[in-house]
């Protein structure tokens, strides 16, 4: 079964990050997604732009409005993702809790709905 | 034969549940194939005789059900394909149901799913109530004091979680076990809290929660003897023991030491200190085991003055050594005053209370007036029982607080 790991952290704590730090953080991800890349649960994953390059598209009545943002209102903001296959919840958790954002900010996993 | 059924229904349906729910792979089918496979027994063990193992029938009883119900579905129903996937799954299957292990294992399975981390607290306890219990929705809403369409709703949401997000049926791993054994326990120690803490002038249903908690833990501990489970039971078996003391006639809340202790239930107290020593012996003491030890101090005392409050002071260290609680630190602080002396407890306290954190626990500020009553400085304790009364929310509380202040404004 598949699950969408959403990773969320606070993007500001993200740039005020050291060097030393950030290129600690990147090793951690790459070492990460090549781990279970070789254990075959990797589906994707992609760390994503700040929240200030979004944007956001409704259509209502048939018109389409497109608003910049949203802009972070709440502390943690949406800064990457994992699909991953796992073969339950449990097996799901434990991929996300090795997920290197799990030690700053925090992990949504969200089983995917097969259509 | 009608009361054979219900007796196989009580001592037994919960156990066929587990089971069907690993047959069936859904709560929900599950509990429908439960009640067909009764309905089947009622119709045909009159005419048939009682099986040689009633269990084993009802769970053959209820998968064949299941499948006649997925095969009936399978005709106009739109989900054909899926159906028909997992009417092969069922119909291949052979239905494993030794008699030990395996429904052992189906009933710590159901624990374990019941208990998931994954589900929130309410849903946890709602759903361990109903599904492993037994208790009707009506029941456990009664309990909590919440509307019935509230608690059905949570246990509709938890199983469709189980279902979608697909928490596993299986016992955790040996490396998982101790993390998952805790949310376990602290699912059943909230159900006996509730029970606990709300006993008075309350409905007898509340009371009960105390009972079904016992039940449910005994349960776990025959499945999963650890210590932890052992001290857990211990716990709630001393606390039980005082009930009928911990009110007077007129409802009115006893402290432990105005308890009338010829009123304490000696089985429940021997049995809670035999396994006390138990958990304490199997390693290193956890959290409940030294709850557990710390009531059984209390249960020995034949009067409250011969209360070992030295070796009480000791175990809160143990406890405060497991983790940091503001909580336990304010028990501390009473026993303290209990072997040192009224000002040294209200030290401690009111460095507790300089820390912020219990500044609106009503009981810290309780604890307080009761040692400024014990030192005769009346001002101080009214002034704290105030404090105390614009904090509580509990009736009795209320009431008990009251009293004290009128006592004390009296003299």
């Amino acid at each position: 079964m598949k699950y969408l790991c959403l990773i969320y952290a606070e993007e500001a704590a993200f740039g005020k990050m050291s060097q030393d730090d950030a290129s600690k953080m990147m090793g951690e991800y790459m070492a990460f997604t090549k781990d279970i890349q070789a254990s075959g649960k990797y589906v994707g994953g992609n760390p994503l732009q700040p929240t200030s390059t979004a944007t956001t598209v409704r259509v209502r009545n048939g018109k389409v409005s497109t608003t910049d943002g949203p802009f972070a209102e709440t502390k943690e903001q949406l800064g990457g993702y994992y699909l991953i296959d796992a073969k339950d919840l449990n097996d799901a958790l434990q991929v996300a809790g090795r997920i290197p954002g799990a030690k700053v900010g925090s992990i949504e996993v969200r089983p995917i709905r097969e259509m | 034969m009608r009361e054979l059924v219900d007796r196989t229904y009580r001592d037994d349906s919960r156990r066929v549940l587990a089971t069907l729910i690993r047959l069936l792979g859904d709560f929900d089918a599950a509990e429908e194939a439960l009640h067909d496979a009764f309905v089947a027994a009622i119709e045909r063990w009159p005419a048939e005789g009682v099986p040689a193992n009633p269990r084993t029938w009802l769970v053959s009883a209820g998968r064949f059900k299941a499948i006649d119900q997925l095969r009936r579905r399978a005709a106009f129903d739109d989900r054909r394909a899926e159906i028909e996937r997992q009417l092969s799954e069922l119909s291949h299957q052979e239905p494993v149901i030794t008699e030990d292990g395996d429904i052992v294992d189906d009933r710590l399975r159901l624990v374990f799913t019941c208990c998931h981390p994954a589900l929130s607290p309410d849903a946890q306890v709602a759903l361990t109530l109903h599904t492993i219990g037994g208790l009707t929705t009506e029941e456990i809403a009664r309990a909590f004091l919440v509307p019935a369409p509230t608690l059905a709703q949570r246990i509709v949401r938890a199983k469709n979680k189980i279902r979608d997000a697909r928490i596993p049926y299986e016992i955790p791993e040996h490396s998982d076990l101790p993390e998952r054994l805790d949310a376990v326990l602290a699912t059943l120690y909230l159900i006996f809290n509730e029970g606990y803490s709300a006993t008075f002038g309350e409905s007898v249903t509340r009371s009960d929660l105390c009972g079904e908690a016992i039940r449910l833990t005994r349960l776990l501990l025959g499945l999963l003897p650890e210590a932890e489970v052992m001290g857990l039971l211990a716990m709630m078996l001393l606390h039980d023991s005082r009930r009928a003391a911990r009110s007077s006639s007129d409802g009115e809340l006893l402290l432990l030491e105005e308890q009338d202790r010829s009123r304490w239930n000696q089985e429940q107290i021997r049995e809670g200190i035999e396994l006390t020593e138990r958990a304490l012996q199997s390693g290193p003491a956890g959290p409940y085991a030294i709850q557990a030890a710390i009531a059984a101090v209390h249960a020995e005392a034949k009067r409250a003055a011969e209360t070992d409050w030295a070796q009480i002071v000791e175990l809160y260290d143990a406890l405060l050594r497991l983790g940091a609680s503001p909580v336990v630190e304010l028990n501390q602080a009473a026993a303290i005053a209990m072997r040192d002396g009224p000002e040294r407890g209200l030290e401690r306290i009111d460095r507790l209370l300089a820390r912020g954190e219990l500044a609106s626990y009503h009981l810290a500020h309780s604890a307080r007036a009761d040692l400024f009553r014990r030192l005769g400085r009346t001002n101080d304790a009214l002034a704290a029982y105030a404090t105390a009364l614009e904090l509580t929310t509990q009736e009795p509380e209320r009431r008990f607080i009251e009293k004290r202040m009128a006592t004390l404004r009296g003299h």
